[in-house]
């Protein structure tokens, strides 16, 4: 028993939750802590919401630049590949047409295409969103659980350099937070 | 156990004036008590009514698994078709269950592209739909290649033979199209699922529960870095899956109308069975919507007006098939082309002139009811025409298939075609099939995309302003944000 006790005291905080009202309250606390200068700060909510990518100054999302390149590779392998084998691994003509005609690559080429950006499209917003993650610290919050269903929440992560256990705390409660918890890593 | 005991009584709505801005979700409802409808349904134990009809499904679906292994073990002339007939049944079924694939594909990428809001209730239910018609259409490609264990050489892969795949073929494109289709559609259907599975890991109650559903929703946390990728993400899948949804029925036209029989060489053909694969689909989705709301009691989430914007867009498309059919005839006329003519003569007026009779009906003539707001506002009378349309469109591809190969160019080989007990074995099981997939969705999944309904309620906590119903969440529109504070 004396053990465990020590060791979650030695154990680090994660940082510190706050639920909000509704997703007005949500991203008027998120500005406000961003002017009150914290960094590394993180909003969650049930549905997206509008303005807070601006609140928290999120960069725009790089993933149309991925989309593309896998749409450009996939078009292009598959163009490549079908013209290799019409023209040079087995060439032979159908319905009087060239060995190169690049018309009827165009279907084929053209799905490819599009399975290629669509690939990329999921697995590169998994991979910018870092997931799958099976297990995050904010799990263990039993007020964060509410997140998927209706809570509207604020986390201040304990990695930011302003942060200060009390501080922040007495921040979000300002803000309008309640409850404001504390979470463990 | 009902599912009436914690279903609140749907609001009722008088069906003749619905205003375009009527609210999309009816009742008092707020986010909490959305997630307790929909997830409930999945948590609760089933409904009476759900193992008689998993059962019954499953055991038609036994009958498609086998008549395929009679099928593959003893040979292709178990089926009816033989000269001239070659594609029948199969290729019917096929194109027929691709095409009601397509309405969940519109529903949840063309309608979001276009801000129609009120795709948020159907959505998720439609793509799901999507996805095992998909798998059905997948079933006879499969089975009807022949030996089966060859079907490999369909793909690009080299090997010691040196044998390729003709990619000229329409019936090659085909298999890229349908498969691109396939896998684009599961992706889509399962990154709308994500924010929904993390909201069931959330409210498990048993480690299973908790550890499957955790493991499908990858760690969801719902933070504004994940919306902000998954919205892009979102918006460029819709956008892919758009121009996609509509070269698949072009490609699976072009197996008719890049051939040389009379009937089916004709330019309308893509247009005509895009526009088809809606009706079809709408139908479908109608269909299977209408009892699923009754028998979940969803009515404040899928309303008298989700149901009236459905029977608008069959009607719009049943509007388009008849315009396509009265062009076929009036080419065929104009074309003073003398197959041409006798192959629509012979649709409309030979042997099979009573499936001509069915699909001009069903597809058509029925639908044209739906002018009526009397009629759109009656769910009875609705799924009734939306059956009888499923009817007419399976009808319309049977009758163009089997009709022009029965009757080509030499009278001499000319030949009827009779189903036999495999073919239709076959057909009804793969219905089975369709069912079972979709009553294991009812159960496991939830059936209407909670973050997105979400997203158009309006909130209390933001009183005097409905931005939040009034403006599409789904997409990121840096112009409107400063509404927003």
């Amino acid at each position: 028993m004396m053990m465990e006790r020590e060791q979650r005291e030695q154990r680090e905080l994660f940082g510190v939750i706050a639920t909000f009202a509704g997703p007005a309250e949500l991203l008027a606390a998120t500005r406000q802590a961003r002017e009150a200068g914290y960094e590394r700060l993180d909003a969650f909510s049930p549905f997206p919401i509008h303005g807070m990518q601006r609140a928290l100054a999120l960069r725009p999302s790089v993933l149309p630049w991925m989309v593309l390149a896998g749409g450009i590779l996939g078009a292009a392998a598959s163009l490549g590949g079908m013209l290799y084998i019409n023209v040079i691994e087995y060439p032979m003509i159908v319905g009087g047409k060239p060995h190169a005609a690049i018309e009827p690559l165009i279907p084929i080429a053209f799905e490819v295409c599009v399975l290629f950006s669509a690939v990329t499209a999921v697995f590169g917003s998994f991979f910018l969103c870092g997931l799958p993650r099976l297990h995050h610290p904010l799990f263990s919050s039993a007020e964060f659980a509410r997140t998927t269903d209706d809570g509207f929440l604020l986390a201040i992560e304990a990695s930011d350099p302003r942060f200060d256990p009390d501080q922040t705390v007495r921040l979000l409660e300002s803000l309008g937070g309640k409850p404001v918890t504390l979470v463990e890593v | 156990m009902t599912q009436q005991a914690v279903t609140q009584p749907a609001t009722t709505q008088p069906v003749t004036t619905l205003d375009p801005r009527l609210p999309y979700v009816l009742g008092d409802h707020d986010n909490h008590s959305l997630t307790e409808l929909v997830c409930g349904i999945v948590e609760r134990p089933v409904p009476r009514w759900w193992w008689p009809a998993f059962l019954i499904s499953l055991t038609v679906a036994s009958g498609a698994l086998f008549a395929a292994v009679y099928l593959i073990s003893t040979g292709v002339g178990v089926w009816g078709e033989n000269q001239p007939v070659g594609w029948a049944f199969d290729i019917t079924n096929f194109v027929f269950w691709v095409g009601i694939g397509h309405a969940g594909t519109l529903i949840s990428a063309i309608l979001f592209l276009l801000r129609q809001k009120w795709r948020t209730s159907i959505n998720r239910f439609a793509e799901a739909m999507t996805l095992f018609a998909v798998a059905c259409a997948g079933v006879y490609p499969l089975i009807h290649v022949g030996r089966v264990w060859m079907v490999f050489y369909l793909a690009p892969i080299p090997n010691s033979n040196a044998i390729w795949p003709n990619f000229r073929s329409p019936l090659l494109w085909d298999v890229f199209a349908v498969s691109t289709y396939a896998t684009v559609s599961l992706m889509f259907w399962y990154v709308g699922l994500i924010p929904d599975l993390a909201t069931l890991r959330d409210r498990a109650t048993t480690r299973p529960r908790q550890w499957i559903y955790g493991f499908f929703a990858l760690g969801w946390r719902g933070s504004a870095r994940h919306w902000h990728h998954y919205e892009i993400a979102y918006l460029l899948l819709a956008g892919l899956a758009t121009p996609l949804v509509v070269s698949v029925h072009t490609i699976v036209s072009f197996d008719f109308a890049t051939s040389v029989i009379p009937g089916w060489h004709t330019t309308i053909f893509p247009p005509y069975f895009v526009a088809g694969a809606i009706l079809s689909g709408f139908a479908m989705v109608l269909t299977l919507m209408i009892p699923a709301r009754e028998l979940f009691g969803l009515r404040d989430l899928v309303t008298n007006q989700h149901l009236d914007k459905m029977a608008r867009v069959l009607l719009a498309t049943s509007l388009m098939v008849g315009y396509a059919y009265g062009v076929e005839l009036f080419t065929a006329w104009y074309s003073v082309n003398f197959y041409e003519r006798f192959a629509f003569m012979n649709r409309v007026f030979g042997p099979l002139a009573w499936g001509y009779a069915i699909m001009v009906s069903c597809n058509v003539l029925i639908p044209q009811l739906l002018w009526f707001g009397r009629v759109r506002g009656k769910p009875w009378m609705l799924l009734t025409i939306s059956i009888l349309v499923n009817v007419g469109m399976w009808f319309e591809r049977f009758v163009i298939i089997v009709g022009s190969l029965e009757r080509d160019f030499l009278p001499s080989s000319w030949g009827r075609f009779v189903p036999t007990w495999v073919d239709i074995l076959q057909m009804v099981g793969v219905f089975g099939l369709f069912f079972t997939l979709m009553l294991l969705f009812l159960r496991f999944l939830p059936m209407i995309a909670l973050s997105e309904v979400k997203g158009i309620l309006p909130h209390p906590s933001h009183p005097g302003s409905t931005h939040y119903a009034t403006e599409d969440q789904s997409v990121a529109h840096p112009d409107k944000e400063l509404m927003v504070t």
